[in-house]
């Protein structure tokens, strides 16, 4: 007999659809109990995951703040499983009052063994809400288990500098791009320098130097050069800049890309003294003379401004939080509701910039 | 004569595609009354939100004037003391820190011509640091009587104008009393601005869910074919609160609750619920149909007042479990007051789509719960065949848009009661905007904030707007006043008054709150 409490139920050597039922009896009990727990439907997160880390992977989701999903399936690959044990359980944020419904979520673990995963889709199909988005994230690889997921899921979630070799990560994301949308964690790691860069050339006044752009430097964190490489593929892709490979030399990887009527020398940097994943900086040049630089600091980004043919310097900061990396993924759900467009073409030109590199793998 | 080399315009940023946050261009927030109860409630939060997420411009300052006599590095205590206390959000320090450390403080009447001297002499050292000239707001968060106090005085240093940047006014509510307080408002205002240079604040129309009646009404099919006076029966719209007045007595009693709510916030529900489709959602768009909505209610004459308006008072009695004193027992409350704590309203809209549908709108303090929600009931089908099957309280279908406390969508339904017989009972299809998407809303202070600096007018008031809402309100407004008291009076923690029964027409009922 399925162990039906409150809250949790349990069960070993199960089948999907004792899950499914376990749920919707558990959600019956929860309404019963008080009307005002009302489930959120938002969106499945399907989370495939090494059973030996899926407690880290649960720490980071717990840090996602109110950007949780509404159904998580976290299926735990165990490579000494030959059966299937699941764990269901329902939580609210709250307890509700006469003002406020208290909003439950489901999680659902799953542990499976290597034998499950070529057919996981038909152990989850069962587990995820119908006509909700469903999210597929599989952080330690499980590439047999995203394949078979593809089917039912609509966004597939990932972080680029999760992949040692760049090259590899952007092929990667390309190739699950053509048929899912793809939230890249690496692209979202570059959205506040983004939103600033824009920002910066909005001012009618500058925006003629955005063809003008004649440099750009982007300083990383050592794990992160697919970020620093979305960043240059999304100034490449919307101001039409042809790019060429990037050349290794040492860390660094140097290169250019052809403008309308100009080059673009581009350089990618590690920076040995970040400590967090993502970009630590960033440097643009104009033919016209601007020179503006962006740095991490506390409180927001440390700019910097320097007018060279009117001899003007200033510096500034523009304000804003970091995100921290719950925050990102956090970030990274509530991104599966959107749509960008242009990330793909951001990723096209990345991997322009690495084919043929030669850079360091 | 153009080269081919000649560089061609950029008209759009090409960057901003995709972008959630689209850039706001570098502003100077000057707040008058920045020492203010809405301005640390509110105003400073919402700043602080804005600045947390990366939204505030890339050069953004920010000077508040107020009377009360301090040096700059006590205003940023009191920012900082506010924030910490009314943010939606436990603030980052060094956020924080950064948002407010040029903040300036400029002390003054707002009478006193010098205080706009040292605002154009700050305003500058600001330009100066940012190497060209910044954009600049002046929210006016003050007493209404120094609104034209200090457009005047703004027009007069010639701060409403800025070579190669925009200049912008917010005003607060409320646009004046009365109709001639409004007109004579937009006529000073305008006399120094443009109106593309004024916004005029309901802080109604930045809530996500009053929003959300736009996208609920044109980006679904399902409704637009009964959205008229062929299927509709009747509409109320309520916004009932449970508390009392608390510490507001000096505004409360002398605006009222017609003034308070109906005049700015219920209309603008009602314009939201009836206005035609616009071509586009640009602000004058929008705007052009909520006011051809106002346009098509007739105001009442003198005589109809009595007829389609009822007013009343909270008595004491026992709200929440708790005995609760009545309008006139509460502190700073005149004891001969006349004030409304309660008005209910009957309007018509005659235009094409809506002739001969009733709209009831009621607001009131202390009453049963708080609720805001607009309920619209459909005409009953024209014959019920299950009546003798023992069908209990069959109704025609109702639709509620609920704004608070619980923001959602329902539907009442008839459907068959499990048996043998073909009994039917309403049921309900409910919708909760909170178990439908994660993204904690903002306040509607930061929206609006942040439309203001990007110069996007669809969620502010426009003045022809303000002055057909005061049409409709003016008369009712001075026709009370010349009634003399006492007036109806209701238990605190009720329906309301039973006289406002007298508005409702061809058997209907009003909603329970």
């Amino acid at each position: 007999m399925p162990g039906v409490s409150d809250s949790v139920w349990r069960e070993q050597d199960t089948t999907p659809g004792a899950i499914e039922a376990a749920l919707r009896q558990l959600l019956k009990e929860r309404h019963a109990e008080n009307a005002s727990y009302v489930p959120a439907r938002v969106l499945n997160l399907v989370c495939v995951v090494d059973r030996e880390w899926s407690g880290e992977i649960a720490n980071r989701l717990r840090g996602v703040g109110r950007f949780h999903a509404s159904r998580t399936v976290v299926c735990a690959v165990d490579p000494k499983r030959t059966t299937i044990d699941a764990t269901a359980s329902i939580a609210a944020d709250s307890e509700p009052s006469d003002d406020h419904l208290a909003l439950t979520r489901e999680t659902v673990i799953v542990d499976v063994g290597p034998q499950h995963l070529e057919h996981l889709d038909t152990i989850v199909d069962p587990l995820v809400v119908t006509d909700l988005a469903t999210v597929v994230w599989s952080p330690h690889g499980h590439e047999q288990a995203l394949e078979a997921l593809l089917r039912l899921s609509q966004v597939v979630l990932l972080d680029s500098i999760d992949e040692p070799n760049p090259a590899d990560a952007v092929r990667r994301a390309r190739r699950l791009s053509d048929s899912v949308y793809v939230v890249d964690l690496a692209w979202l790691r570059s959205t506040p320098w983004r939103e600033r860069i824009a920002a910066t050339f909005d001012p009618a006044a500058l925006r003629p130097d955005l063809r003008r752009i004649s440099a750009i430097t982007v300083r990383h964190h050592a794990d992160s050069t697919v970020a620093a490489m979305l960043l240059i593929g999304w100034l490449a892709s919307r101001l039409d800049w042809r790019c060429e490979p990037l050349i290794a030399e040492g860390n660094m990887r140097r290169g250019s890309a052809e403008a309308r009527r100009h080059r673009v020398k581009i350089c990618l940097e590690p920076e040995p003294d970040q400590q967090v994943r993502g970009l630590a900086g960033l440097t643009l040049e104009t033919s016209s003379g601007r020179w503006l630089s962006l740095e991490r600091g506390p409180g927001g980004l440390q700019a910097r401004y320097r007018n060279k043919a009117k001899g003007a310097e200033r510096e500034w900061t523009v304000l804003g939080a970091s995100r921290g990396e719950p925050g990102i993924l956090g970030e990274g759900i509530r991104q599966a509701l959107l749509r960008d467009p242009t990330y793909a073409p951001a990723l096209e030109a990345c991997q322009t910039m690495l084919e043929h590199s030669g850079a360091p793998a | 004569m153009t080269t081919p080399d000649a560089e061609a315009p950029e008209h759009d940023n090409p960057l901003t595609e995709g972008l959630e946050r689209l850039p706001v261009h570098n502003t100077t927030l000057v707040i008058f009354g920045a020492t203010g109860d809405l301005s640390k409630r509110k105003l400073l939060p919402a700043l602080y939100n804005l600045a947390h997420e990366g939204a505030l411009p890339e050069r953004f300052h920010l000077i508040g004037v107020s009377r009360s006599d301090m040096p700059h590095g006590d205003f940023r205590e009191m920012a900082q003391d506010a924030i910490r206390e009314f943010s939606r959000r436990e603030p980052d320090a060094k956020v924080l820190e950064e948002l407010l450390n040029e903040a300036r403080y400029i002390p003054g009447s707002f009478d006193d011509e010098s205080i706009y001297g040292e605002l154009t002499k700050t305003l500058e050292e600001f330009d100066q640091a940012a190497g060209g000239p910044l954009n600049r707001a002046f929210y006016l968060s003050t007493a209404p009587s120094f609104f034209p106090v200090i457009v005047g005085a703004l027009g007069r240093e010639g701060l409403h104008r800025h070579p190669d940047s925009e200049v912008r006014v917010i005003i607060e509510k409320p646009f004046g009393t009365t109709l001639a307080e409004a007109q004579e408002l937009n006529a000073e205002v305008l006399g120094v601005f443009e109106e593309r240079q004024v916004f005029r604040i309901d802080h109604y129309l930045g809530k996500e869910t009053v929003q959300n009646m736009l996208a609920f009404r044109f980006a679904n099919g399902l409704f637009e074919p009964v959205w008229n006076r062929n299927y509709i029966d009747n509409v109320q719209i309520t916004a009932a609160e449970d508390i009392g007045i608390g510490s507001r007595a000096g505004y409360y009693d002398s605006a009222g609750a017609l003034r308070d709510l109906v005049q700015n916030h219920m209309l603008q529900l009602l314009t939201l619920l009836c206005m035609e489709p616009p071509v586009d959602f640009s602000a004058d768009e929008v705007r052009d149909e909520k006011v051809k909505v106002l346009h098509a209610i007739p105001a009442p004459t003198a005589e109809a007042v009595s007829q389609m308006a009822v007013r009343a008072q909270y008595a004491e009695g026992v709200s929440a479990g708790e005995d609760a004193p009545g309008y006139l027992q509460e502190s700073d409350v005149p004891a001969d007051s006349n004030t409304e704590t309660y008005a209910a309203l009957r309007l018509s809209v005659q235009n094409w789509r809506w002739a001969g549908v009733p709209f009831y709108l009621r607001t009131g303090k202390r009453l049963a719960r708080k609720v805001t929600e607009i309920a619209v009931t459909l005409k009953p089908v024209p014959h019920l065949a299950f009546q003798s099957e023992g069908s209990v309280g069959v109704k025609p279908n109702q639709l509620i848009l609920t704004m608070q406390p619980n923001e959602g969508v329902s539907i009442s339904l008839g459907a068959k009661i499990p048996g043998t017989r073909m009994s039917i009972r309403p049921v309900n299809m409910e919708f909760l905007y909170g178990t439908a998407f994660m993204s904690q809303s903002p306040e509607a202070y930061e929206r609006l904030i942040m439309d203001a600096m990007r110069g996007d007018a669809t969620l502010f008031t426009r003045n022809d707007e303000v002055e057909a809402q005061w049409r409709i309100c003016d008369p009712i407004v001075s026709t009370w006043a010349q009634q003399p008291g006492p007036l109806p009076q209701y238990e605190a923690g009720t329906q309301g008054p039973e006289e406002a029964d007298q508005l409702l027409q061809d058997g209907h009922r009003w909603r329970a709150i």
